[in-house]
């Protein structure tokens, strides 16, 4: 460990809070209809919009309207993706497929659709082998702005159901999206793509490059639009590399600074929804107590993974191998990780995008230390509340927050009350199964994957009958249930022995399990969301009296992160050990 | 439910025009008018011939020849041989290494047989190129770099540590003064970014051109 690397931890922590604050000012009149410094830009577009879209955005829509906009929405994104990979050399016009690639196979593409449609962006492929140009800007990018625009849009619909004083009303669906993308995602998105074209990355429409280097080896170099992709992955916790090696390729993340500036993009927009939350709720405190619960648990999780990576793994002091800092090194398990982000550069990153549904990743999990690797499996069992998803990280915390003020209730003889409205036995169950439907899904795509010859197939060589080839099974479909997207990447679905799709297949097994459990894990949890924020939207305002249970201090902190440690641990501990916690525990190579 | 699936069948195009051409296009025009290098990948020429990208590490290896036939393996792939003359990158998981168009990591776990087993042969490798020129390295003084392949298969850098001990054999190999490529590898090693963010490196292709460049170099 280094005093460098600790610095840019606690420079982390202090800038992501000093921008999360402003935005999230922001983004509580962005969606409350107050003015904004964006609207002279905007406010034009937004109504050309509407007009086209023949929708008006003042009708008032209750939870099933809502929901009903959002899923039909989906399937037209959908649908319309699945073309447009599906059909990829028919686009070959537009110049965008120099390498022509031809489409990956029906199962690898179903997976692929399905994941960016549920803002998991797991990825079967390879970017720069597989994809056109065309297939990642018309259809990889727009998912990667609309499946974070409805997350956020849901989000605000819960936290209106929560703050409202009368009525059923949620707000309009195409509303809250229409002001996600324009006012949000729009606008932080493009000054990110420069500054990352600043900073080193690339941003072209050219022939991969082929060359002969200085000892006459030949040599060729994937290209691409990569830089604008980036910025919107990074920003809407999609995580979906553009290239195969996701942000630790060079033309994604060039230098330690782009690495500090993808790193505040993934978490600005889930932190500054908390402090947006409270104030729409009219009190900011409640706001700095989720904030305070999340930044608890990110910064523990933090130290852990950089302690464990700077300790070395068992594999490299077997080989005899020394991994303490040296002059002129950085030690560790440097193992799958590059040299320009060091070890604490690498375990800062890859919990930052864990603990949101981001997945993006600047080096290589799977080769991360047992302890180290458990850091993502923990940040995924807390179902993505650390932050979380941009919109998803919200609500699902949100509805930790109710089951929360109803254990506390339950504690103190006391009917549970959140901001003066009663939770009672329906939003219970709806909370209920809205936190349990995410890790039943993950726990039975797991058993249904390690129990069968199919699904034993996707497991890498080197693990197939060791620990990690469980750990590698239990973190794909732990990832694909929390729409996160971050792999142990030996763990395959697509054999592609060439560039291209020619002589390549799919392994159907994992492929639509792994479909299906993304769309199933993302929709499920929405729609009961949804419905909490119906049912908590007529509830009458009591005012608070001297028996209420407060939620905005220190020990409201301490119980919630009891609650989502309690709920994680007990459903995910005993699948946990069998895995990365063995692993950590011992020195022995398998 | 007719009007939603209206509004959404047009709402997904017109989007799709927006944020999957629009702004791709918007972003390309303006990088590539205020930071052409940056946005075409770094190139770099040498004699007017491309030789490749700063950001993309390579391999500076030489094919082996058998009886006046280039090698190559049963993929296709040229067997080659590191190149003394130069400094050589960190090992690499893509196939062939440094492969710029594709990307892979190793994927090889922390308690894994097949791990060991591979840090052990790159510390041999090493060791076999090195050692003769420096006599008293062992594998415990190995820096980590350069025996744990990276993430990207394309890592441009190498530590400073790893420089300073393949310095002694390029110097030697290439008769010039220690000094003088220490003084070269120390040019070329980047700062963390920020001051604090990230690790400092050595850029191998930059280094080795450079050395290439370099007066009195008999190579």
């Amino acid at each position: 460990m280094t005093f460098a690397g600790w610095l840019t931890i606690v420079l982390f922590v202090v800038v992501l809070t000093a921008l999360a604050i402003p935005l999230g000012r922001y983004m509580a009149a962005v969606y409350t209809g107050e003015r904004t410094i964006l609207d002279p830009l905007f406010n034009t577009p937004e109504r050309l919009l509407y007009r086209i879209l023949r929708v008006d955005p003042h009708r008032e829509q209750d939870w099933k309207a809502y929901a009903k906009s959002l899923i039909i929405f989906s399937l037209a994104g959908w649908l319309l993706l699945y073309f447009i990979l599906r059909t990829q050399t028919l686009w070959n016009w537009t110049g965008l497929n120099p390498e022509h690639f031809h489409s990956a196979p029906w199962n690898v593409t179903f997976n692929t659709t399905s994941s960016f449609l549920t803002n998991t962006n797991w990825q079967y492929y390879s970017g720069e082998t597989t994809m056109s140009y065309f297939s990642q800007m018309a259809g990889l990018t727009v998912q990667n702005f609309l499946s974070a625009g409805v997350g956020i849009a849901v989000a605000v619909a819960l936290i209106r159901g929560i703050v409202s004083r009368s009525g059923s009303s949620l707000g309009n669906f195409w509303h809250d999206l229409v002001r996600t993308v324009l006012w949000v995602l729009t606008p932080i998105s493009f000054v990110i793509a420069l500054v990352l074209v600043f900073g080193g990355a690339t941003q072209n429409f050219s022939h991969y490059l082929s060359f002969n280097g200085p000892t006459g080896l030949a040599n060729s170099i994937a290209m691409g639009p990569v830089a604008s992709q980036e910025a919107i992955k990074l920003l809407g916790t999609n995580g979906g590399g553009f290239l195969n090696v996701n942000s630790a390729h060079p033309f994604e993340n060039p230098t330690g600074f782009t690495n500090f500036v993808e790193m505040l993009t993934v978490l600005v927009i889930p932190a500054a929804l908390v402090f947006m939350y409270g104030r729409m709720a009219g009190n900011r405190r409640q706001g700095y107590a989720i904030f305070a619960t999340m930044m608890v648990m990110f910064v523990g999780a933090v130290c852990v993974a950089y302690i464990a990576e700077a300790h070395g793994s068992p594999a490299q002091h077997a080989a005899g191998l020394h991994t303490q800092v040296i002059a002129g090194s950085t030690g560790g398990n440097l193992e799958g990780k590059e040299q320009r982000f060091g070890i604490a550069g690498s375990a800062l990153f890859d919990v930052v995008t864990t603990v949101t549904s981001c997945g993006a990743v600047n080096s290589a999990l799977e080769s991360f230390t047992g302890i180290g690797g458990a850091v993502p499996f923990a940040n995924l069992s807390a179902s993505e509340v650390i932050f979380g998803g941009v919109g998803t990280g919200l609500y699902s915390i949100l509805l930790y927050v109710l089951l929360a003020v109803f254990i506390g209730g339950l504690m103190v003889g006391r009917t549970p009350e959140y901001l003066g409205k009663k939770i009672e036995g329906r939003e219970i169950k709806l909370v209920t199964l809205a936190l349990l439907i995410t890790p039943l899904t993950a726990l039975f795509s797991t058993a249904l994957a390690t129990a069968s010859a199919s699904g034993r197939a996707s497991i890498s060589s080197a693990a197939a009958g060791t620990p990690q080839g469980f750990s590698e099974t239990f973190y794909a479909y732990l990832s694909q249930a929390n729409n996160n997207g971050s792999a142990f990447a030996g763990y395959t679905g697509f054999i592609q022995p060439n560039a291209g799709s020619l002589g390549s297949h799919g392994i159907t097994f994992a492929d639509v399990l792994g479909g299906f459990t993304m769309m199933f894990a993302r929709y499920a949890p929405i729609l009961f969301a949804l419905a909490v924020a119906g049912a908590l939207a007529g509830k009458r305002v009591s005012p608070a009296g001297l028996g209420t249970m407060r939620t905005d201090n220190p020990t409201f902190v301490v119980l919630l992160i009891g609650v989502i440690i309690l709920v994680g641990a007990l459903t995910f501990f005993p699948a946990l050990l069998l895995g990365p916690i063995v692993q950590g525990l011992t020195g022995h190579l398998y | 439910m007719k009007k939603d699936i209206v509004t959404s069948a047009i709402g997904i195009l017109v989007l799709t025009l927006v944020f999957g051409i629009l702004y791709p296009l918007v972003i390309t025009g303006i990088s590539q008018v205020a930071f052409p290098g940056n946005a075409n990948g770094q190139q770099i020429d040498v004699n007017g011939k491309l030789v490749g990208s700063q950001l993309i590490g390579q391999q500076f290896a030489t094919q082996v020849v058998k009886n006046g036939k280039p090698q190559v393996d049963k993929n296709g792939n040229p067997v080659t041989n590191p190149d003394p003359r130069y400094f050589q990158s960190r090992p690499s998981a893509t196939v062939p290494p440094y492969n710029g168009a594709a990307s892979t990591f190793s994927n090889l776990g922390p308690n894994n047989v097949a791990t060991e087993q591979e840090i052990s042969a790159n510390i041999q490798a090493y060791l076999a190129l090195e050692k003769p020129y420096n006599p008293g390295l062992t594998a415990a003084k190995v820096p980590v770099d350069a025996a744990n392949s990276s993430a990207s298969g394309l890592d441009p850098d190498i530590s400073v540590a790893n420089a300073d001990i393949q310095a002694h054999r390029v110097a030697a190999v290439r008769h010039l003064p220690l000094a003088t490529v220490m003084g070269l590898v120390s040019k070329y090693t980047g700062g963390r970014g920020l001051g604090f963010s990230g690790e400092s490196g050595v850029n191998v292709l930059d280094l080795n051109l450079a050395l290439d460049r370099t007066k009195g170099a008999r190579a």
